[in-house]
């Protein structure tokens, strides 16, 4: 696929005309306080702000999701994993809704890794596959979530790594159909506009 | 003047933390330890105490998981 990506810089408001906004995953400000907690201030995150409440494309993965939930552009709250460890493996992950312009390209499941050490609080989490859910108050999601898109359906927060399954090399190339979703969306976008 | 800013799991929220310290401690041979719960400890010097509260709102706490205290003067 092709698409041009511009990097922004976490001090500088300008979002230089982008299409869509990630926000990367990490261990920003070392976690420090709570993972996501510092970052969330950071002056291009006014930027995205106003970029999303305009109805902007953002996808926010792992440590991005939880700066995404700190800035209140998604619901929940993060918790440190139940096992205390860091977590780093493949999941096989359900695409519960394709009416997002993050999965609309998406096959019923998708297979990425997982790295982190916290994940999202989402009231009544049990055990279950991972699940990339559609638009949802948190109380009424089931079941491991890997992903969750605000109730407008434009900010989408996931914590497995999509970015790092666009390679065979890697063990999957299943990545690729969010950024594909991505493009198809802004595609449409620019045509109507 | 000198506040301290004590942050807590809410009630009912996981906190493995504070069961794997409640798991460790009769390893050591304490018993008659439960209900363990770990949080944070934020300590500064400020002009102007009735700012606290917003910060602990803002950045200190995330108050949809977290309780918070202010202890002024501390």
């Amino acid at each position: 696929m092709s698409a041009e990506a511009e990097l922004l810089w976490h001090g500088d408001r300008d979002l230089k005309g982008v299409d869509a906004v990630v926000v990367p995953g990490g261990f920003s400000y070392g976690d420090y306080l709570r993972a996501g907690a510092i970052a969330r201030f950071a002056p291009v995150m006014e930027s995205v702000i106003e970029f999303a409440n305009e109805g902007g494309l953002v996808l926010g993965i792992c440590n991005g999701f939880q700066i995404l939930c700190e800035a209140g552009l998604l619901p929940g709250a993060l918790l440190d994993n139940e096992s205390l460890k860091f977590v780093f493996r493949q999941v096989q992950m359900d695409v519960v809704d394709r009416n997002t312009p993050f999965t609309r390209n998406c096959p019923p499941t998708l297979l990425a890794p997982v790295k982190h050490m916290s994940a999202v609080l989402l009231a009544g989490a049990g055990p279950g596959r991972a699940q990339v859910c559609g638009r949802s108050q948190p109380e009424r999601l089931a079941g491991h979530i890997a992903g969750v898109v605000n109730i407008a359906g434009n900010v989408f927060g996931l914590m497995p790594h999509p970015e790092h399954a666009v390679d065979p090399l890697t063990g999957s190339e299943d990545g690729l159909n969010i950024f594909e979703s991505i493009r198809a969306a802004v595609d449409e976008r620019v045509r109507v506009a | 003047m000198r506040a301290r800013v004590l942050i807590r799991p809410k009630a009912g929220i996981l906190d493995p933390q504070g069961q794997a310290v409640e798991r460790a401690l009769p390893a050591l041979g304490f018993s008659g330890v439960s209900a363990v719960h770990v949080g944070r400890l934020v300590e500064l010097d400020v002009d102007d105490a009735t700012q606290l509260p917003s910060m602990c709102e803002r950045l200190l706490a995330n108050p949809l998981v977290e309780d918070y205290e202010i202890i002024e003067n501390a």
